[in-house]
């Protein structure tokens, strides 16, 4: 368990120095501990053995917990589902590929809600995880795997995919850190498609600077997604101390009635606060439902607009899903998988799709436009990255909009294709639970949000890694 | 019983003859290639694998809509068009909807003009093969032509019969071939052919409310049939007063006619939206410009200037440019020789040159030996005129009274003299000649 309990950085450190050795990496004690959080679907039981030939290059053969939407190449990828419960792919996704040829090794396939679908791995279809920090709780979803693993010294770091969410949202439910890139910063290709146009994956670690040593690792054009960027990719670690002095901060949602007087609300508030000791400029922007200037527009809408574009694109993903491949037809969906689909098929259909699907692209262009115009102003938003604290194991039942309710306040930044990160800004010390901040900035600049996610970490007790 | 004329669209598609598939790397060249061996997880619709739009492809369709006079928006897309069917693995097609890479082109034909709706691309699915496996029916699928480009051609419904569907069809067939883009080979299924036919009053202004779309025809005489059946029927069943059913037939070559294979009383909801995995297109002015650049001097031009250039007539210049290839030999040869264009026009319509075997330099020497074979002496000429004369007193006789037609006679007993040596042209000045004294 050494090994695990190190972050990135140090692990690399002491691999480099032969303080440590890569022969602990699968001990029975994760196996035990697995059993317990019901973290991996499946192990690699290879990883030793493909850790040792890895010393050479930067990540030493580190291993890396990553969500079972990702395809890797002869170990199991099931994305949570029983339709692909003996999938073994013939390929890696890039992200994978990326990460093995920097020295990363897959330690074991994270779960997920099944075909990301949730906010709670409790969709998928082999049970949920467990919350490391208080094992009644949920780990939130769907990255809620990767989150927990991360939590429970399972791994070093963890690969996740938010659509709307699901990196933040788990990530601030475990205390632990996780980054969701600009939409196109990161490679789609082999990953099992959810929601085409707001997939990102990223990454889920124990501090900010072990997400963007990841991050310089996997982001970056890729020939198999046509969606990635040609931007240049920065070090994202070269400017990690820089600071936030003087620049802009407006904090968003603390005023919004459903969160006045939270504890999320009032961390947030004292994040605002240390931020202003470090030299920022503070300013809350107010929350609008008719998209005054200056203000925040409300993120119910995004809501209904993100669960119409997400629904109907779900629908058409998951139709090669027919039986005629696979050996498990449709009879093998959960039930929030043929919920979406019923409802994308519906809302695509003749008729139907000027009223909602067209509908939820106008809105999502008002939400495109009101940060373009909130950029203008502030270098940063910052927000609390969950309603509250992680919930109880079983909260989801009987509560199909769970996930989106949980996730309001990330989602119309995610329909928008915006960077976002979240690390810990307060911790129950009765539950143990935690509370996440969402740091979010314009298109293309995740350097800006990981030097001040960096200074906050710094500046504050919350990370348990420090 | 009341005039009725036929109204008639067609769809075409064409599949492109690029080196790789529309969205993947696998070689888009599948004829009777082993089944399954050109496939990826793209084409395979495998989890997380993602569709790459294949540029030249694009390029292509553009190509083609400016040959066809279109008009090329500067915004395009993709779209899902999203159906069943076990042939196409991810459950949907990628197409274009609402945003074709052309629209609004045109291609005259001597029986009337026949607009062009739009030009679009998309991809090819797989094919099913219906067989017997171990004494099972079962049905194979090979991916193998997953995902190859498809051009979509659709006309407006400008079409009267179905020799004007034919010719239309042969042009655009020439139009195709000259661009280089397809071999367009119906045997093969590269070009295959989908008219939608329906009848009306003669002067009914509207449209029919009623379509039938005829399938699986491989070639321009079988369109040609295909409708032809179709408005007889039509006719017989408007006549009695009733309405033919919306549907798609397919064509039975053997019986020479339709029958029904599917109803199709509303037209199916394909639930189209943007794809997603494709970011929008746009062009820039200078791109459809590059591309118009590189476009050959296409058929009906050709044709024109071959028959000014070289004082060719009409029919001999059609059949030259009938493939872009021929009008190029044909011009080639006439450059590197001293032989009027028209001999070798006439040798290469009548004598079926194998242009890919002959070199032009080789054809001119063939064309100048028979030339010298064709030369003898004045004297042995003079010769044999002298002989024949005597010996056909009386059809001298009778030229002389005015039958003309005897002189072609009096040639070919000359030429057989000659062994059939000697210009004939020649001897029939000479023979004048010596006639009239």
């Amino acid at each position: 368990m050494k090994l695990n309990s190190l972050t990135l950085k140090k692990a690399i450190s002491k691999l480099q120095h032969k303080e440590i050795s890569l022969s602990e990496l699968v001990e029975e004690a994760i196996k035990e501990k697995n059993k317990e959080l019901h973290i991996y679907l499946t192990l690699n039981n290879e990883a030793v053995r493909q850790a040792s030939s890895q010393t050479e290059k930067q990540l030493e053969g580190i291993p890396i917990a990553v969500k079972d939407n990702f395809l890797t190449k002869g170990l199991r990828s099931t994305a949570s589902s029983n339709v692909l419960k003996d999938f073994i792919p013939p390929f890696d996704a890039t992200v994978v590929m990326r990460l093995k040829q920097a020295g990363g090794v897959v330690i074991g396939k994270t779960n997920l809600d099944a075909w990301a679908h949730g906010s709670s791995t409790e969709t998928s279809a082999f049970g949920s995880t467990k919350n490391p920090r208080n094992k009644e709780y949920l780990p939130g979803g769907s990255s809620g795997g990767s989150a927990a693993a991360v939590a429970a010294d399972l791994c070093i770091a963890a690969i996740g995919s938010e659509t709307a969410g699901s990196i933040r949202q788990p990530a601030s439910w475990c205390g632990v850190v996780g980054l969701k890139p600009t939409y196109g910063r990161v490679s789609r290709a082999g990953i099992v498609a959810m929601a085409s146009s707001t997939d990102s994956p990223g990454p889920i670690g124990k501090t900010v600077e072990d997400c963007a040593t990841l991050l310089n690792l996997i982001a970056g054009r890729d020939i198999y997604d046509a969606t990635t960027s040609p931007q240049p990719v920065p070090d994202f670690t070269k400017q990690i101390q820089k600071g936030v002095k003087g620049i802009r901060i407006g904090i968003c949602y603390t005023d919004h009635e459903k969160l006045k007087g939270s504890d999320a609300a009032k961390a947030v508030s004292e994040a605002g606060k240390i931020f202003e000791r470090l030299g920022a400029n503070i300013e809350l922007v107010p929350v609008s439902e008719n998209l005054q200037k200056g203000h925040i527009f409300d993120p119910n809408y995004a809501v209904a607009a993100y669960t119409v574009v997400q629904r109907s694109e779900v629908s058409s993903n998951l139709a090669g899903y027919n039986g005629i491949r696979y050996d498990y037809g449709r009879a093998f969906f959960g039930d929030e998988a043929k919920r979406r689909i019923m409802l994308g098929t519906f809302t695509l259909s003749k008729g139907y799709s000027d009223r909602y699907y067209i509908t939820a692209q106008k809105v999502r262009s008002l939400y495109i436009n009101n940060y373009r115009e909130l950029f203008g102003t502030y270098d940063l938003l910052i927000a609390p990255t969950s309603p509250g604290y992680a919930q109880k194991l079983g909260a989801t039942k009987d509560n199909p909009m769970y996930g989106e309710l949980e996730d309001i306040l990330l989602e119309p930044s995610t329909i928008s294709g915006l960077p976002g990160i979240s690390v810990p800004c307060y911790r129950d010390p009765k539950t143990n639970l935690y509370i996440g901040l969402n740091i979010m900035a314009n298109y293309w600049q995740e350097e800006k949000i990981i030097s001040a996610a960096y200074a906050f970490e710094q500046a504050t007790q919350w990370n348990s890694w420090k | 019983m009341k005039q009725y004329e036929p109204v008639i669209g067609m769809e075409i598609h064409v599949e492109l003859a690029t080196q790789s598939k529309m969205f993947c790397g696998c070689p888009a060249d599948h004829f009777e290639k082993k089944p399954n061996t050109q496939t990826c997880p793209v084409c395979l619709a495998m989890p997380g694998g993602l569709p790459v739009p294949n540029k030249k492809a694009i390029e292509w369709a553009i190509k083609l809509g400016l040959a066809l006079e279109c008009e090329i928006p500067l915004f395009s897309k993709f779209d899902r068009k999203n159906y069943f069917y076990p042939d196409l693995p991810k459950g949907y097609q990628i197409s274009q909807y609402d945003k074709p890479l052309a629209v609004h082109g045109k291609i005259d034909t001597k029986l009337g003009m026949v607009r062009i709706h739009r030009v679009h691309l998309e991809e090819d699915t797989g094919k099913l093969l219906h067989t017997t496996v171990e004494g099972k029916k079962v049905t194979l699928i090979d991916f193998n032509r997953s995902g190859v480009p498809l051009v979509e051609i659709v006309t407006e419904p400008d079409i009267h019969s179905g020799d004007h569907a034919k010719l239309f069809l042969k042009k655009l067939h020439q139009i195709i071939r000259y661009l280089g883009i397809s071999s367009a080979d119906m045997e093969k299924g590269s070009m295959r052919l989908e008219p939608n036919i329906s009848v009306k009053p003669v002067g009914s202004k509207d449209l029919p409310n009623y379509k039938v779309e005829v399938k699986n025809i491989n070639s321009f005489n079988f369109v040609k049939k295909a409708i032809e059946y179709e408005v007889i029927r039509h006719i017989a069943l408007l006549e009695q007063g009733k309405t033919p059913v919306q549907e798609t037939r397919g064509w039975m070559e053997g019986k020479n006619e339709t029958i029904s294979q599917r109803l199709k009383e509303e037209a199916n909801d394909y639930r189209y939206f943007p794809e997603p995995d494709i970011p929008p297109m746009r062009f820039s002015s200078e791109f459809i410009e590059d591309i118009r650049k590189q476009i050959p001097e296409l058929p009906e031009k050709v044709k024109n200037r071959l028959m000014k250039m070289y004082d060719i007539n009409k029919s001999v210049a059609e059949i030259l440019t009938q493939e872009k290839e021929l009008g190029e030999y044909f011009e080639k040869t006439v450059s590197l020789s001293q032989i009027s264009p028209s001999i070798i026009a006439n040798v290469l319509v009548n004598q079926s040159v194998n242009i890919q075997q002959v070199k032009p330099e080789e054809l001119i020497d063939l064309i100048n030996k028979k030339q010298q074979e064709k030369q003898v002496d004045a004297g042995v000429v003079a010769t044999a005129i002298e002989a024949v004369i005597a010996a056909n007193a009386k059809a001298i006789e009778d030229y002389k009274k005015g039958k003309t037609a005897v002189l072609m006679f009096l040639v070919g007993m000359v030429k057989r003299e000659l062994k059939g040596k000697g210009d004939a042209e020649k001897i029939k000045v000479l023979l004048e000649g010596k006639i009239h004294g």
